[in-house]
């Protein structure tokens, strides 16, 4: 028994100040940012007066709360869709060997290191709403004034200026910035594949869509999973990008859990910040969980 | 690690000779292909160039029917408006994000180490424990984290945001650093115990030696999310004492919008992340590829 304390002892010793760190600033945080969504302290000053699950029932019965949940659903949907609809397209056409392959690759992936703050600037501008048909439309710029001039006017929109699907065009950039990682994803996955696989299928007479249908996207199914995992948590977690786009964080059309816990810490009501970030976390904790312990028992097989 | 899997001269040589299409159909695919490919870099590069043209541009351009056209006089007041604007912010973003990344990487590490060559048990329980962190909304720790930073009297700007870019890096930089030493020999490990060196001797002599291209998929990784971490920096600091981002924001945000100065502070911002991602790409993407967990 000593002898295997003196083997693994200084392996756990080494590891503490992790250990400590993170139960700490996580789980510990976990637990007290649980026990402040229970209390009533709504106003900077503090109180402990505990009210059960009151906070919970006032947000879900809000309907400024319920409108950012369905905004959130909107946005994941889209943002999912887009990024792996295009960083699947990206992967495929560049999956056959290519001249300049590199070059489209970096590109498609360049604005994975920028900010979206940075990007929401530009993005800013080119999703301002007004529209040249509109009074005060001989002021219009960005995407809206493109779309005129190369005749595909019909397209211009008020963006995200718009109750029930303004936050699909908050998706529109955030898919601009991940598709390329998405692809990324999707081209490990293709070369993953043994060529041999391919090659039998060709043999067997397989069909190019009966070779995708039956070889290719099973041994894809794990890269997918990633994919949908890694996106559909940053779209639950999206915040720098909303504030970067619209100037008010209180806009009720783009309003996400994300913006309005802002909001509520900003306004010094600590419970009801408190209560959506547990509500976040729940909702993250349903896509997160069950992966990690998916790959950690794939790992050990 | 998953980088080499991108690398085209792993992979096996190209499809082709079985069921070959016809030279002059494989052509008219070869020119859709490409058509396709450079459609899709203009529609990706349309917000560079965007930003690229708009910040160049002056009171003589301010109509709205000359947006998407090249300045008619190519002016530096956006520029120089950035510039001043932003260099504090960014001076005390490079004060903070390198030290979070060393000492980060540093824990990362010895973490990796311990969980993939010096387990005890129940480590993968910790491992996954850790890796738990990762993936949390900050949004649920945040309240009480205020709370406790006022506590611990560390002050806002760059201590604190220095503090939590280590503390919140720590699970990605562990995953790592784990699955990257997963692929060293554990006999080498085995031998250097017989020869009865102790975790730490192990560590110096035998894992860190080979750590390299593991601390620059690290480093990079924890540079580019601190640089561009806009969350902490939103609850942590202010105009007076925060990163280029909170700047930036400023700089940005607002009603009225000198659109010349923000779109050059954009660009001002992005050019150290961009630096990194166009001389480091190809470990820029391995860290990326670590984000989905498996090794």
């Amino acid at each position: 028994m000593l002898k295997r304390v003196k083997h693994w002892g200084p392996g756990l010793l080494l590891l503490a100040p992790t250990i400590i760190l993170v139960g700490v600033f996580v789980y510990w945080l976990i637990i007290e940012n649980f026990r402040v969504s229970l209390t009533n302290q709504h106003t900077a000053k503090p109180s402990d007066k505990y009210v059960g699950f009151d906070n919970y029932t006032n947000l879900l019965a809000d309907p400024n709360f319920q409108h950012s949940l369905w905004n959130l659903l909107i946005l994941t949907i889209v943002f999912l869709g887009g990024t792996l609809i295009f960083g699947f397209l990206w992967a495929w056409i560049l999956d056959k060997p290519a001249k300049g392959e590199g070059f489209f690759r970096a590109v498609y992936l360049f604005p994975m290191a920028v900010s979206f703050i940075a990007s929401g600037v530009v993005w800013r501008w080119l999703l301002s709403s007004l529209q040249t048909d509109q009074p005060g439309g001989e002021r219009t710029t960005g995407l809206n004034r493109l779309l005129d001039s190369v005749g595909l006017g019909f397209l211009q929109n008020d963006w995200w200026s718009n109750p029930t699907w303004g936050i699909a065009a908050i998706a529109v950039p955030a898919i601009w910035q991940l598709s390329g990682y998405v692809m990324a994803l999707f081209l490990a996955g293709f070369r993953g594949i043994p060529e041999e696989l391919r090659e039998a299928a060709r043999i067997d007479g397989c069909s190019e869509w009966k070779l995708y249908r039956h070889v290719i996207f099973p041994q894809l199914n794990p890269v997918m999973l990633s994919a949908v995992i890694i996106i559909g948590h940053m779209s639950l977690k999206l915040f720098d990008l909303i504030r970067a786009i619209v100037p008010d964080a209180n806009t009720y059309d783009v309003q996400v859990p994300a913006t309005m816990m802002w909001v509520k810490y900003i306004g010094s009501d600590y419970a009801d910040a408190a209560a959506i970030g547990m509500i976040l976390l729940v909702l993250v904790a349903i896509v997160v969980i069950p992966y990690l312990m998916y790959t950690s028992r794939a790992e050990k097989r | 690690m998953a980088t080499s899997t991108l690398d085209r001269s792993a992979a096996p040589a190209a499809p082709g000779a079985a069921g070959a299409p016809n030279p002059g159909r494989r052509r008219i695919n070869r020119t859709l292909k490409y058509v396709l490919l450079l459609f899709f870099v203009v529609v990706v590069l349309i917000p560079a160039y965007v930003l690229f043209i708009t910040s160049f541009k002056g009171s003589s351009d301010a109509d709205p029917s000359r947006a998407w056209f090249l300045p008619t006089t190519w002016e530096t007041a956006g520029w120089s408006k950035a510039w001043t604007t932003l260099a504090p912010a960014l001076g005390r973003t490079f004060a903070l994000v390198i030290p979070a990344a060393v000492i980060s990487a540093t824990l990362g590490s010895i973490n990796g180490y311990v969980l993939s060559k010096w387990r005890f048990p129940g480590a993968n329980v910790v491992f996954t424990l850790i890796l738990f962190g990762m993936f949390i909304p900050y949004q649920a720790v945040m309240i009480p984290l205020t709370q406790l930073m006022s506590t611990l009297g560390v002050p806002q700007g760059v201590p604190s945001l220095m503090l939590l870019h280590i503390v919140y890096g720590l699970p990605i930089c562990t995953l790592i650093f784990r699955n990257y030493y997963e692929s060293v020999p554990s006999e080498l490990i085995e031998a250097a115990r017989m020869d009865g060196a102790g975790i730490l001797r192990t560590y110096a002599s035998v894992i860190f030696p080979v750590s390299a291209p593991g601390f620059v998929v690290v480093l990079i990784w924890q540079f580019t999310s601190a640089w561009n971490d806009y969350l902490f920096a939103a609850f942590f600091s202010s105009g007076r004492n925060g990163p280029v981002t909170i700047a930036l924001s400023f700089l940005a945000g607002g009603q009225l919008t000198d659109y010349a100065a923000s779109m050059a502070g954009a660009l001002i911002a992005s050019v150290p992340t961009l630096i990194v991602y166009i001389l480091l790409g190809k470990y820029f993407v391995g860290g990326l590829m670590s984000g989905s967990v498996k090794g």
